[in-house]
């Protein structure tokens, strides 16, 4: 396969936790400049496909390509500075903290002293809170503990931390889970924004519909394996969801 | 959530300018918890003022407590970062004595007393990482393990030192004795020096380090903290191995204050220790607690 033209190659990628087979035998590639939706039944191994990506499982075979560099022994520190950054499904926020804390969380700004730069995190919490996050209530301050957001902000505030370290490839696992309709719209718009900046991304919904409107290409993923992919050009919204129904019930596309 | 992949890449123009505005309220509501244990500790004080102005107003008490409070505050710092970490160490009582036995043994075979303390401090060091170990490998909880190590350390302490107690007056002959336990002007306790080192050492790692922000991280909410990142292990072993080395350091002051070691050595600190983190408002379930709090603390524990 040629590795070089694609952000991010999987080759013959398997996954299992003790006797289960969570992943088995998966190819996957994403385009330099392409949105992938993944799209599949619950514990199909969407969420374990992306924690492989991201480096919090370590496939137990299989090779990993990031712009045509095999990768070994991946790690979530490892898949960050190689510009993998991810929304999870859980929000992956600390609730206690402070939100410059849970901005910085995993990579915190150091002076060249070697010590936390505290007032630099706080500017530049300052900064997204007002130009990108939306936050106009004084209330809320880069000393707020995030568990006092709501849904839809600390949402934004995830999606605000996977942008700030100059991702090249940001993952969005379920994130119009428990939005509201006009959160779930601005969302979309975003993951488009992502395309427009050159950038690419792997989104994982249950809502086709979502799914369908974004991703230039659909990947399904059933019981472990690749059922069969899709360039959503190609392909009727109608057309998808009946094999999506297919796959479920049969385990196959036609 | 208006952002654009524009807006939230990093400024590098850094033009930008954030002043945090000072606000009462805001002040008082997030350091609510500090602000209250301050309050508890000027009630106590107080009250014993009033109830027994003689002992009180004088200067005696105060430089008694600076001479005593040191022996388990010097535990209950580090022992904060375990807390916040939301984990938990019993062994350090023991492992305070374990360090004195290294001292002992180097200082028969040596006869150098800088290298008995070395060794007394790689002993805590040891001993803490082994706590550390067996919470991150074999993902027994902290609670269970440090009650074992506790049991085996003192175990250890009474086979090798063969329940014996010994003399360290020759301790005095050395510059470590007026260092660590002696009287800084002739009359600040030089033990209640070290506890301000090291409290600041302390707040400098938890308040100013990367591994002070992953503390706080593993203990609010560790699925997310591994998530983004943060190797949860590291602060596991780091804390512990922490509070077991400064446990040595705290078992030499306190021996040689005394100049005298007992095998019983820290028998009796633990619920003081304990009390003075937990009054200093770290939370049992971890994420939260500050150094200053814990300082307090001890301070209230050594004035019931």
């Amino acid at each position: 396969m040629e590795t070089n033209e694609y952000r991010l190659v999987l080759n013959n990628v398997s996954k299992s936790f003790g006797e289960v087979e969570a992943l088995k035998n998966v190819d996957f590639v994403l385009g330099q400049n392409e949105v992938v939706g993944l799209l599949g039944d619950n514990g199909a191994g969407k969420s374990t496909l992306i924690k492989i990506v991201t480096g919090y499982y370590q496939p137990t075979e299989g090779e990993i390509f990031f712009n045509g560099q095999k990768i070994e022994d991946l790690t979530v520190q490892k898949a960050r500075d190689l510009g993998v950054e991810t929304v999870y499904q859980e929000r992956a926020l600390a609730d206690l903290q402070t939100l410059w804390r849970n901005i910085f969380m995993g990579r915190e700004l150091r002076t060249t002293a070697g010590l936390l730069d505290v007032q630099k995190m706080k500017t530049e919490t300052h900064r997204l809170m007002t130009e990108s996050m939306g936050f106009t209530s004084l209330a809320v301050t880069p000393d707020s503990p995030v568990r006092t957001f709501s849904g839809g902000e600390k949402q934004g505030v995830a999606i605000t931390r996977a942008l700030y370290f100059d991702a090249d490839i940001i993952i969005l696992d379920e994130p119009t889970m428990g939005l509201s309709l006009k959160e779930t719209r601005k969302l979309l718009e975003f993951v488009r924004d992502i395309k427009e900046a050159g950038k690419a991304c792997i989104f994982i919904d249950h809502n086709i519909f979502h799914v369908y409107s974004v991703a230039d290409r659909v990947v399904v993923i059933d019981r472990g394996t690749v059922a069969g992919e899709f360039m959503t050009k190609d392909i009727s919204l109608d057309e998808l969801m009946d094999k999506m129904y297919r796959v479920a019930e049969t385990g196959s596309l036609d | 959530m208006n952002s654009t992949v524009e807006e939230v890449a990093p400024d590098k123009t850094a033009t930008y300018e954030y002043k945090e505005k000072f606000s009462l309220k805001k002040f008082l509501r997030q350091y609510a918890i500090q602000l209250g244990i301050l309050g508890v500790f000027f009630a106590i004080w107080a009250f014993f003022i009033i109830s027994a102005p003689d002992t009180f107003l004088s200067p005696q008490i105060y430089l008694a407590f600076m001479g005593t409070i040191p022996f388990f505050a010097l535990m209950a710092l580090p022992l904060t970062l375990v807390v916040i970490s939301g984990e938990i160490d019993l062994s350090f009582t023991s492992i305070m004595a374990i360090g004195m036995i290294a001292f002992m043994f180097v200082h028969d075979v040596s006869g150098n007393v800088w290298l008995s303390f070395i060794a007394a401090l790689a002993v805590g060091l040891f001993a803490g990482l082994m706590n550390g170990a067996i919470v991150v490998i074999f993902g027994i909880p902290s609670l269970v393990a440090t009650i074992g190590t506790q049991f085996f350390w003192r175990g250890a302490v009474l086979v090798l030192g063969q329940g014996k107690s010994g003399s360290l007056v020759y301790t005095k002959e050395s510059l470590l004795h007026p260092l660590l336990v002696g009287k800084l002007f002739g009359y600040i306790p030089m033990q209640f020096v070290w506890l301000i080192i090291v409290a600041i050492i302390m707040w400098v790692i938890l308040n100013r380090t990367r591994m002070g922000a992953h503390i706080y991280l593993t203990g609010d909410n560790e699925e997310s903290a591994r998530l983004m990142g943060v190797s949860t292990k590291r602060v596991r072993y780091f804390v512990f191995g922490l509070t077991g080395f400064v446990s040595a350091f705290a078992g030499v002051v306190a021996s040689l204050h005394v100049t005298y070691f007992w095998p019983s050595l820290g028998e009796g600190y633990l619920l003081r220790t304990l009390s003075s983190v937990f009054l200093g408002g770290t939370s049992v379930f971890g994420g939260t607690g500050t150094i200053l709090g814990t300082f307090i603390g001890a301070f209230i524990v050594q004035h019931l």
